[in-house]
């Protein structure tokens, strides 16, 4: 860590913070691993002593994203992706905190798991890596997990992975038992039953395919079964991903009634819709599934109007041996941590959304959601940073991505907005030659 | 509480105008006094050479437990033998239930025989009562599902009376499964009506819906709901309930709710601990507090046999052809 001790001056920057609502040209100081100044308090300070003077030529520093979900092989399938390897892609795509699903091979239910999670992370990582942990043993949605050891070994939050809870008594219980501890309960709404053996959207295109449908329904029932759990049981809830206009209808009204709740979209469903999979292409088959056009846009009007609070990537690492089957026999999942800021930024360049909100979905919310000191610029905070030129052109390349896994939708994308250095802990972990 | 708290014992006691025993709830302050001052002599009586009475000679008591029960059942043998009653155990769970006979017709086939009183478990709540509504004895609930259990409120109340010289104002926290606990309901109810202050902590798993508008202060944390408390009474958790249902382990479980040394140490230096048995040492209670010298757990044993015999005695007065 000597890189760290020497203090960092990133100048002529357009600073960008949504934690403090901050958008100004000025300059970022770093010392010892945390902000030391940042914004408009730095016009009138000298960075400090025996810093490396890093002029940034008007690029956009913002604090580096937090990923809420983001799944990795390890333990069990380092094939297809290690904590290394994963912190490698994040990086190169400005992300300085991963926020780890439990579905591994063993699942992370026990809390000597989240300890060897958080001991590889220090070990083998580049961004910081928060673990959050399995919200039912082994994910099989019946008996609830150790919240309040898992807990206090240091997992952020408890979901069920891709997996969703039946059982309404199970999830009733999850709520009030994790309420005692204060934990967030995150849930992937789709409901097994209805969703049946579906692959893709149910709808016209999934019918000419002959490919067999899941419901929006079965998102959206699902998601009203739980608020209105979250309603009785007065939890902390967190919807890990929607995609479709149904459940921002849902979100919002809940949110209304002030029930202590958020939800998340993954940047597929902002930036895909059913139509991308084109000639069964299987990188474009996830959980959920891709939706309709309107859908998406509902999705961007939930996230402009704030109903959705978090941008995740939903990185989901598969090889050959999982997605080069037909397109009903293959895995679910696409990688996303190396893309995430740059598709989200086509978002605002079509001025859908404003960079200030698309930042905060990516950076100080789920901080916040998750109670961790990350996701913002303020003096005395690690020193998490992304610098990106938010419109610079590039084309992802296949060859270049840091994933062990290649699974990208967005192969040989043209993207406009590139991470030019990621910073974690005063550290520049990523440099883009 | 304007009744008398301290203990009173020689003389009369005030009457106890009921036939059956079915539950704390009803009951005047007075009539909670009554029984404890009855049983303070039943303890004398107890620890004597000679510990027959004949209050219930030529009486007959009829256990009749169609849940399985060692200490309450032989606390209640024991006491009617003491006061002179023939005592009959039936363990129905073993013989009729298993034919299909109905509880009424159990009823009506013990009615046929006489008995003075029925001393009845059943593991369905209101069970009791319907009982008591088909038959022409007494009859005293000795736990009725997760619904009453009075004399084990009696005995605790009892029991720390003894040590504390008083309920009223006593700091009291009962722990652990609420939810499925006819003891706390009773202890509940027994303890406000003699002007204690109640506190009850548990997972909110483990709690019943509209806990907080039962007289009592929730907490589900043992920190905090053990600052002050006097007493702390441990419920059971029954083993089906441990693995994932209601609360994920039992090392979970110890972990925050188990009273161990540190967490008894949040409540007042003095406290007594209690437990209405049978324990799960290592599950709601460490082997060192349940066997060291706050603890009041054996005591519980000796006022239940105490109490039983004050309230056979108090109904006996009631019997027919008295």
């Amino acid at each position: 860590m000597a890189e760290s001790e020497r203090p960092l001056a990133l100048i002529n920057a357009r600073v960008v913070d949504p934690s403090r609502n901050l958008d100004e040209a000025g300059s970022v100081f770093v010392a010892e691993g945390r902000i030391l100044a940042s914004g408009p308090e730095t016009i009138s300070q000298t960075p400090p002593d025996g810093a490396e003077i890093v002029d940034v030529q008007g690029a956009v520093v913002s604090p580096g994203l937090v990923d809420m979900c983001v799944g990795v092989g390890e333990p069990g399938a380092e094939h297809r992706e290690t904590l290394a390897s994963a912190s490698e892609a994040a990086a190169a795509g400005g992300v300085t905190t991963i926020v780890t699903l439990p579905e591994t091979n063993p699942v992370i239910d026990d809390p000597a798991l989240v300890d060897f999670l958080l001991r590889r992370a220090r070990d083998t990582a580049l961004v910081n890596v928060r673990p959050m942990a399995a919200l039912t043993k082994g994910l099989q949605g019946e008996e609830m997990s150790e919240i309040g050891l898992l807990g206090e070994a240091g997992a952020v939050a408890f979901t069920n992975g891709h997996r969703s809870i039946a059982s309404s008594r199970t999830m009733r219980r999850l709520l009030t038992y994790a309420r005692d501890f204060g934990a967030l309960v995150i849930h992937h709404t789709e409901d097994p039953d209805l969703a049946a053996n579906g692959v893709m959207n149910e709808g016209l295109n999934a019918s000419w395919k002959g490919l067999s449908g899941s419901p929006r329904e079965a998102e959206f029932i699902m998601l009203e079964r739980d608020l209105r759990l979250v309603a009785l049981t007065r939890g902390r809830y967190h919807a890990q991903m929607i995609s479709c206009g149904e459940s921002a209808d849902a979100i919002r009204r809940a949110k209304r009634s002030g029930l202590d709740i958020t939800a998340a979209v993954s940047i597929n469903h902002l930036t895909l819709n059913e139509n991308d999979i084109g000639p069964y292409r299987t990188f474009f088959k996830m959980a959920p599934p891709l939706r309709e056009e309107d859908d998406r846009q509902e999705m961007i009007a939930g996230l402009a109007d704030g109903t959705i609070d978090i941008v995740v990537s939903n990185h989901d690492p598969q090889d050959v041996e999982t997605k080069r089957h037909p397109f009903a026999e293959a895995e679910d999942g696409a990688i996303g941590l190396e893309t995430l800021l740059a598709a989200g930024l086509r978002l605002v360049h079509n001025d859908d959304v404003p960079l200030m909100k698309l930042l905060a979905a990516m950076t100080c919310n789920p901080a916040k959601r998750l109670g961790i000191d990350a996701g913002t610029l303020k003096p005395g905070t690690p020193a998490d940073i992304a610098v990106f030129d938010p419109d610079r052109p590039w084309i992802l390349d296949k060859a270049k991505i840091h994933s062990k896994s290649k699974n990208t939708p967005f192969e040989d994308a043209r993207f406009s907005g590139r991470v030019l250095r990621t910073i974690v802990a005063g550290r520049t972990v990523y440099n883009y030659a | 509480m304007n009744a008398h708290d301290e203990p009173k014992t020689g003389g009369s006691h005030p009457a106890f105008p009921r036939r059956h025993l079915l539950g704390i709830e009803g009951l005047q302050p007075q009539e909670i006094l009554g029984l404890l001052d009855r049983a303070e002599e039943a303890i004398e009586v107890s620890r004597q050479v000679e510990k027959k009475k004949a209050v219930l000679r030529g009486r007959t008591q009829i256990n009749l437990f169609f849940e399985a029960s060692t200490r309450t059942q032989s606390s209640f043998e024991i006491a009617g033998k003491r006061l002179g009653a023939d005592v009959m155990n039936m363990s129905v769970s073993s013989s009729s239930v298993k034919k299909g006979e109905t509880l009424i017709d159990t009823a009506a086939t013990l009615n046929a025989m006489h008995p003075d009183i029925l001393v009845v478990r059943h593991h369905a709540a209101g069970a009791v009562e319907l009982l008591a509504n088909k038959i022409d004895c007494s009859v005293i609930n000795a736990g009725d599902g997760p619904h009453e259990h009075p004399t084990q409120a009696l005995l605790d109340a009892l029991t720390m009376r003894r040590h504390k010289g008083r309920i009223a104002r006593l700091v009291v926290a009962i722990c652990g499964d609420i939810l499925h606990s006819r003891v706390a309901r009773s202890n509940i109810i027994l303890l406000n009506a003699l002007g204690a202050r109640v506190k009850v902590i548990a997972p909110s798993t483990l709690l019943p819906t509209g806990i907080e508008k039962m007289g009592v202060e929730v907490h589900s944390s043992m920190k905090e709901g053990l600052k002050d408390v006097d007493i702390v009474m441990m419920l059971r958790l029954q083993r089906e309930r441990m693995a994932g249902s209601f609360v994920p382990s039992v090392r979970e479980y110890f972990r925050y709710w188990g009273l161990d040394r540190e967490k008894l140490s949040y409540a007042r230096p003095d406290a007594l601990v209690m437990h209405p048995g049978p324990m799960n040492r290592g599950v709601e209670i460490d082997p060192e507090i349940a066997d060291g010298p706050q603890s009041l757990i054996r005591e519980q044993v000796e006022m239940g046999v105490a109490v039983r015999m004050a309230v056979l005695e108090a109904l006996s007065e009631h019997l027919p052809n008295k």
